[in-house]
């Protein structure tokens, strides 16, 4: 039997921007077994609901994630909304699925370029992120920040797109099609993309139902779990079924990322189309949340879920947020176990791993 | 064939100009509604405090006594709430970042001395002067009125409050 050799990955690991530790049991160049700790940047925001009043909390739990940070205010709000009984106006809710797709476009392409980074295709890395540089120039043209965008409210949103650049921002997204599908056609079919992620890191079915994975990591072996069909937002209203992929490795989950992201492309197409004229935003005054709430959003890496405790005060007693990697990572553990070392990393970038969500 | 494809894409981009800015040669181009920096028409402002209790990072500081309007530019995040949330209207987000700085950077702006009334007030001057007091007065009023009267909270305007939480760690540190 060959010796076994504990070898640390992380906290600074050159594929991760962000500190994850796994301890690597090593035979003979296999994983054997891979221990996660985390516990590095933990920020406190869920303590910040004692200091900050609730109509303003919506801004620091955009802050828990840089990248799906629309959708974390989304939840929020939700969260709050439903404890209000709140009805936002349907505009705003367009605008609202508006938004947050266009965070999933942004997110999965930045995801693009970080994989490509991992498995060192530099140039796809700079188109991917090049590409991405479209998403976010919509983003500061119409919530006025680039990737923080402070534009969701209790109740609405608070700034409102006139139609006219709505129909703009589908044709640029239109546009975008062409060159997205010459990219994307890269980690696709590429003969060297392919070794590196075909066969690798196999999450079956039922593993991945057993071991709570969500998003995309779920649905790239075939699990759809896609909560975006519970019917919040504009969903209900639009045609659309989840990417499911059935092999379960990390090729299928960059397939199911890469497929979002066109998919995401004709949800705003269809929002466009349909979005109704009328109010953003409802006013809420004289009511302060009582009682418990619990919320459920499809970030772009998966399901996050948000609960939250009023006093009918004006600053909640609880807020809880789980971020999709903390429901991802024993999904990674698993697939880690066996697995080459020379592949750990293209593992751990296929869960879309965000530490600072996940520790908040 | 992928290799060509991306062949193809690397080829187009040889010939094109760079997708990034020469930065900071070529300056950047604003959207309209580029949230950048926070800044205030002190002569407008009554120091209300509205602005400082609502900032989710206490970022914002007013002193009535020393009439002054402090923001800590590190610490603000440009969610806006306190332009919002102002009743005189005299707080801006405009677009252009604060100046990059190796010390936290932190503006104090003086709301400048009102000229010294002439003994002789004339009718039409006290008048005049009558709608901002007015206007101060209801702001007052408000700002309590947010606070629910089960709130066990202090008051964050209070100079040593403040100064206690200036210690805290900020979320956006």
């Amino acid at each position: 039997m060959a010796k076994r050799t504990i070898i640390p990955f992380g906290p600074q690991h050159p594929v991760l921007p962000e500190p994850i530790h796994l301890d690597l049991v090593i035979e003979d160049e296999k994983v054997v077994e891979a221990i996660p700790s985390i516990g590095f940047i933990h920020r406190g925001l869920e303590k910040l609901v004692e200091k900050n009043e609730w109509p303003e909390m919506v801004y620091v739990i955009e802050r828990v994630c840089g990248i799906c940070s629309f959708g974390h205010g989304w939840g929020y709000c939700k969260t709050i909304e439903g404890n209000l009984e709140v009805e936002v106006p349907p505009r705003a809710e367009y605008l609202r699925t508006i938004w947050h797709e266009l965070g999933r476009i942004h997110s999965h392409l930045l995801w693009l370029g970080l994989l490509a980074d991992g498995f060192g295709f530099e140039s796809l890395f700079m188109h991917s992120w090049r590409l991405r540089e479209t998403v976010l120039d919509i983003f500061e043209e119409t919530t006025g920040g680039r990737v923080i965008f402070s534009v969701c409210k209790v109740g609405g949103v608070r700034k409102d797109v006139p139609d006219e650049k709505l129909r703009e921002i589908a044709g640029i997204l239109n546009g975008m099609r062409a060159e997205l599908s010459e990219l994307t056609d890269v980690f696709l079919d590429d003969l060297s993309v392919k070794n590196r992620l075909v066969g690798v890191g196999v999450l079956s079915k039922q593993e991945a139902f057993d071991l709570g994975a969500v998003g995309p990591t779920a649905r790239g072996s075939g699990l759809n779990n896609d909560v975006r069909l519970d019917g919040h937002g504009a969903y209900p209203d639009l045609d659309f079924a989840p990417c499911l992929e059935e092999d379960g490795d990390c090729y299928a989950r960059c397939k199911v990322r890469v497929r979002e992201i066109f998919q995401s492309i004709d949800l705003i197409e269809q929002c466009v189309a349909k979005i109704p004229a009328g109010d953003i935003a409802v006013e809420i005054k004289g009511k302060h949340p009582a009682g418990e709430f619990v919320g459920r959003m499809e970030q772009p890496r998966g399901e996050a879920f948000y609960y939250s405790k009023g006093s009918g005060q004006k600053f909640l007693e609880r807020i809880r947020v789980r971020t999709p990697t903390n429901a991802n990572i024993p999904a990674l553990v698993q697939t880690l176990q066996g697995c080459d070392l020379a592949d750990v990393p293209m593992l751990v970038l296929t869960i879309d791993p965000c530490i600072s969500c996940t520790e908040r | 064939m992928a290799g060509l494809k991306i062949g193809k894409m690397v080829m187009r981009s040889l010939f094109k100009s760079p997708a990034t800015l020469m930065y900071p040669v070529v300056p950047r181009e604003w959207k309209e509604r580029t949230r950048g920096r926070i800044e205030i028409e002190i002569e407008n402002c009554i120091l209300c405090g509205i602005c400082s209790r609502k900032c989710p990072t206490d970022a914002i500081t007013v002193d009535r006594d020393a009439k002054t309007w402090t923001i800590r530019r590190m610490g603000c995040i440009q969610c806006s709430c306190c332009v919002e949330v102002c009743p005189k209207k005299c707080l801006v987000n405009v677009a252009g970042y604060t100046t990059p700085d190796v010390t936290k950077i932190e503006d104090t702006f003086t709301k400048p001395e009102e000229p010294p009334k002439a003994e002789a007030v004339k009718p039409a001057e006290a008048e005049a002067d009558k709608p901002a007091e007015a206007e101060e007065a209801k702001a007052e009023a408000e700002a309590p009125a947010g606070d629910g009267a089960a709130d066990a909270k202090p008051k964050k305007a209070s100079k040593k409050k403040a100064a206690e939480e200036g210690e805290q760690a900020q979320p956006d540190a």
